[in-house]
């Protein structure tokens, strides 16, 4: 049984991380490849404060704070910044977070973090718990999609110039657009920092961000159910599969570009298309 | 002395990011796509290197072997991944490059081994004293040498044959360009075989200087040779060239006065956000 909590637990993580990077790349359009460092900084938050005996559930609240402080600070940043030059100062972010985070004693160095106290309430809690959040940040976002601030995020990302020509206000959207993914990204490092209990500089890098573009995009950029489904998928895939242990990243990478050459609008794209051709019939 | 050591340093891995970045650049030119899967090409070649070596015992037709063959599968890279993607926006074609590149990480590993390929007897050894007091081995001599010979060969081809300013118009404006007679086709796997072939060359130069290939050593190369194309002002190929000479000198004083505060491939990409928060279309605009 506890085996099946720990995979259903993190895809529950890597559902919520998902889902808060769709809000920047998928409903606002500015693509991220360094989103790890946030998830990343909501662990380091979280783990310090934990081991230093703050309850668990009360360390999101500054992981969250944290990650979305330093989000907004990489948004305003991104601000001068467009398209493949966002891509990479996004890439950089991610760099900056692992080189600092390696030199830093504080902070564990290379070797990271260790003995990160259980929750109190045990495994099938932490299940639980991780699932209020994701259902909490996706009622969130299903609630932003609907509102008016989901209007302005579809002008952004379809036309940047337009929108701004309609008197929609892009730097302030895009940083609301920064700040809600990015404390999405620090609750599920908070829940990682305690689902594995061990954190170092490497489980945030450059290639975890990766990982988290590519469950949006499987999934189909901005489609809210398309990315649950990615993200569950994608992060499952390695632990039911066992004997493809070895060819793992082989299987990954060319999954990857299968996904993008023969369906490039991801699973979304893919249940459209069934619907439409069942129509037609 | 420290000082001029450091600088040489410095030029000599500038060299390495130029030779890399130059397919990059050529690539994002044409096409507006950031070719992550260029990296697994350069890796490819070090390990072409160090096979024919070993096998031959010649390092010059390792070279030649190295840049041959990892041309054409640049060219091959065009057709498979790129050309059926080139109606889609530009993240689609990334993402398919990155997956083609996790891939071929793991497919080296597999075909070679998990810990690498080193030299039976590493060629080029010999130091030879470049100025009073500092001597080289012959082989950074050769990549300083490689990288300039081969730069302004394309230069020089760029500036003065048909080939090269059918290229550079089709850079500026493709339609146009076809319209007046270019192929636009043959201009591309052009581009896409020198870029391969220059970074099948860093590949072997870089395989010599470490005197080992292992299938992750593109990983690194990759990033940094992005965060150049972008510094330099992405598809001017003077500024990728400029922005590989300050971040390989950079880097080499970077690691010595602020090491302790961040490693080596942090201090590339500060310097890549503080130039973009200053300049945000790079060093080097395109015109």
């Amino acid at each position: 049984m506890t085996y099946e909590i720990v995979v259903l637990t993190n895809m529950a993580i890597a559902v919520l991380f998902a889902l808060s990077l769709n809000v920047i790349t998928g409903f606002c359009g500015q693509v991220s490849l360094g989103h790890a460092a946030f998830l990343g900084i909501g662990a380091y938050t979280s783990a310090m404060l934990s081991k230093a005996g703050v309850p668990m559930v009360i360390t999101f609240i500054p992981a969250m704070g944290t990650a979305a402080l330093i989000g907004l600070i990489v948004g305003v940043a991104s601000l001068r910044v467009r398209h493949d030059f966002l891509a990479i100062t996004t890439m950089g972010v991610v760099f900056l977070f692992t080189g600092i985070v390696r030199k830093q004693e504080l902070l564990g160095g290379e070797i990271g973090i260790a003995g990160i106290p259980a929750p109190d309430f045990g495994r099938i809690g932490l299940l639980v718990t991780s699932l209020l959040c994701v259902l909490a940040y996706l009622l969130f976002t299903i609630w932003i999609r609907r509102s008016w601030t989901g209007f302005a995020f579809d002008s952004i990302s379809e036309d940047e110039d337009t929108a701004t020509l309609l008197g929609i206000n892009v730097p302030k959207f895009k940083l609301f657009a920064f700040i809600v993914g990015t404390s999405g990204a620090g609750l599920a490092g908070a829940l990682y920092a305690h689902q594995v209990r061990f954190i170092g500089p490497d489980s945030f890098g450059f290639v975890e961000s990766i990982s988290v573009l590519a469950m949006v995009i499987v999934g189909g950029i901005g489609s809210i159910w398309g990315v649950i489904l990615s993200a569950a998928f994608l992060s499952a895939l390695p632990q039911f599969f066992q004997v493809i242990d070895d060819y793992k990243l082989l299987v990954y990478g060319l999954l990857l570009f299968g996904a993008m050459r023969f369906a490039p609008d991801g699973i979304d794209g893919l249940l459209r298309k069934v619907s439409r051709w069942r129509a037609v019939k | 002395m420290l000082f001029v050591d450091l600088c040489i340093q410095g030029v000599i891995q500038g060299a390495i990011y130029a030779l890399i970045a130059l397919g990059l650049t050529l690539v994002y030119g044409l096409l507006r796509i950031l070719h992550v899967a260029h990296a697994a090409l350069f890796t490819l070649g070090g390990y072409i290197g160090v096979l024919v070596t070993n096998g031959s015992g010649s390092f010059l037709l390792a070279l030649m072997t190295a840049m041959l063959v990892v041309g054409v599968v640049g060219m091959s890279s065009y057709t498979i991944i790129y050309k059926p993607l080139l109606n889609r926006t530009p993240l689609i074609a990334l993402i398919a490059s990155i997956g083609i590149f996790i891939a071929s990480e793991e497919l080296f590993r597999i075909f070679f081994g998990a810990y690498g390929l080193s030299y039976v007897s590493p060629p080029l050894q010999v130091q030879i004293e470049i100025l009073p007091g500092i001597s080289l081995s012959q082989a950074r001599v050769l990549v300083v040498i490689l990288a300039v010979g081969l730069l302004s060969g394309v230069g020089w081809l760029a500036i003065n044959t048909r080939m090269g300013i059918a290229a550079r118009a089709t850079v500026v404006d493709p339609q146009i360009a076809a319209s007046s007679g270019v192929n636009v086709e043959i201009i591309r796997y052009g581009s896409f075989f020198i870029g391969s072939a220059f970074a099948g060359a860093a590949g072997v130069m870089v395989s010599l200087l470490n005197n080992l290939v292992e299938p992750t050593m593109g990983s690194v190369p990759s990033y940094k040779a992005l965060a150049i194309i972008v510094l330099g002002g992405l598809g001017s190929v003077r500024g990728a060239l400029i922005a590989s000479l300050a971040l390989g000198i950079i880097e080499s004083f970077g690691t010595i006065y602020v090491g302790h505060l961040l490693d080596r491939d942090s201090i590339a990409f500060a310097f890549l956000i503080m130039v973009l928060m200053v300049r945000p279309q790079g060093l080097l605009a395109r015109g």
